[in-house]
């Protein structure tokens, strides 16, 4: 039964992990495929995680919480490193296909102060 | 009112939380470690912090937090079906939220929240820190979006750190 359980979760976070991925080679311009690893990675981890929260804790050896800090360090970290990318992108003004505001094209130079503090 | 040897006490329990489940242990030496260790990196790193946190309103957060992990799960699945779906589906917009938050940590938490959430990716947020870019997967309306940010993400954000 547990090792049900486990195969489903396994296959789930596999089957997420992938979609994700996959983003990178089917969405058309670079923020669309921003989206896929920030999200359906999350889940395909999350579920991965759960499996091995599982596995640990059930092995007779007392609770694994480990693995929560893994989750949280993804959320903190997953969102941070796709803002600087779309951030860089703006400012390098890569082909969008959503039309980019005006106001984040020539904004670098002014806001170089402010960003380093 | 900051204590000088004691300048986040949310930090602390956090940290020493943190440390317990590094070393997947409750034993007493790593409790008290922990502990040590919360007590003294947020006073190493006070220039890092200079605002103290402070939480109004903990079943707020508690609620938040739900909506959040409910959102992020719909989001996985709403965006594995674009993805699936490929390019003709997406209808790719970038969108201003005109934000009310005023302090660092709430802004950023926001934009962590919209990242992780349905579709959105938060771009760039403006020198004056008040209006966020928000780059979405599928707009449909531009205006639904902005105010679903705003009531549903913003609002109990500031709340919790910025009651007025």
């Amino acid at each position: 039964m547990l090792d049900i359980i486990l195969s489903i979760l396994i296959l789930i976070g596999a089957a997420f992990t992938f979609i994700g991925s996959l983003g990178l080679a089917r969405l058309d311009d670079f923020y669309s495929r921003l989206h896929g690893p920030t999200k359906a990675t999350t889940l395909g981890v999350g579920a991965l995680l759960i499996a091995s929260v599982v596995f640990f804790s059930t092995r007779g050896e007392g609770l694994s919480l480990q693995e929560i800090l893994v989750t949280l360090f993804l959320f903190i970290t997953a969102p941070v490193s796709a803002h600087l990318l779309a951030k860089a992108a703006l400012h390098l003004r890569v082909r969008s296909l959503a039309p980019p505001p005006a106001e984040t094209q020539d904004s670098f130079t002014d806001t170089r102060s402010r960003d380093t503090d | 009112m900051k204590h000088p040897l004691l300048p986040h006490p949310i930090l602390t329990p956090m940290l020493a939380i943190v440390w317990l489940l590094l070393a997947n242990s409750i034993a007493p030496g790593h409790l008290l470690l922990g502990l040590i260790l919360g007590w003294a990196i947020p006073l190493f790193t006070l220039r890092f912090w200079p605002e103290r946190v402070h939480i109004h309103r903990p079943m707020t957060l508690l609620r938040f937090l739900g909506v959040v992990m409910y959102d992020i799960l719909v989001a996985n699945i709403a965006v594995a079906a674009l993805i699936l779906g490929g390019s003709r589906t997406v209808k790719p917009a970038f969108v201003k939220v005109p934000l009310d938050l005023r302090s660092d940590l709430a802004i950023s938490l926001l934009a962590n929240t919209v990242s992780l959430t349905p579709g959105t990716v938060s771009a760039w947020l403006s020198p004056d820190r008040t209006r966020l870019i928000v780059h979405g997967l599928k707009v449909e309306n531009p205006a639904a979006l902005v105010a679903e940010i705003k009531c549903r993400y913003e609002a109990p954000l500031k709340e919790i750190f910025e009651p007025c």
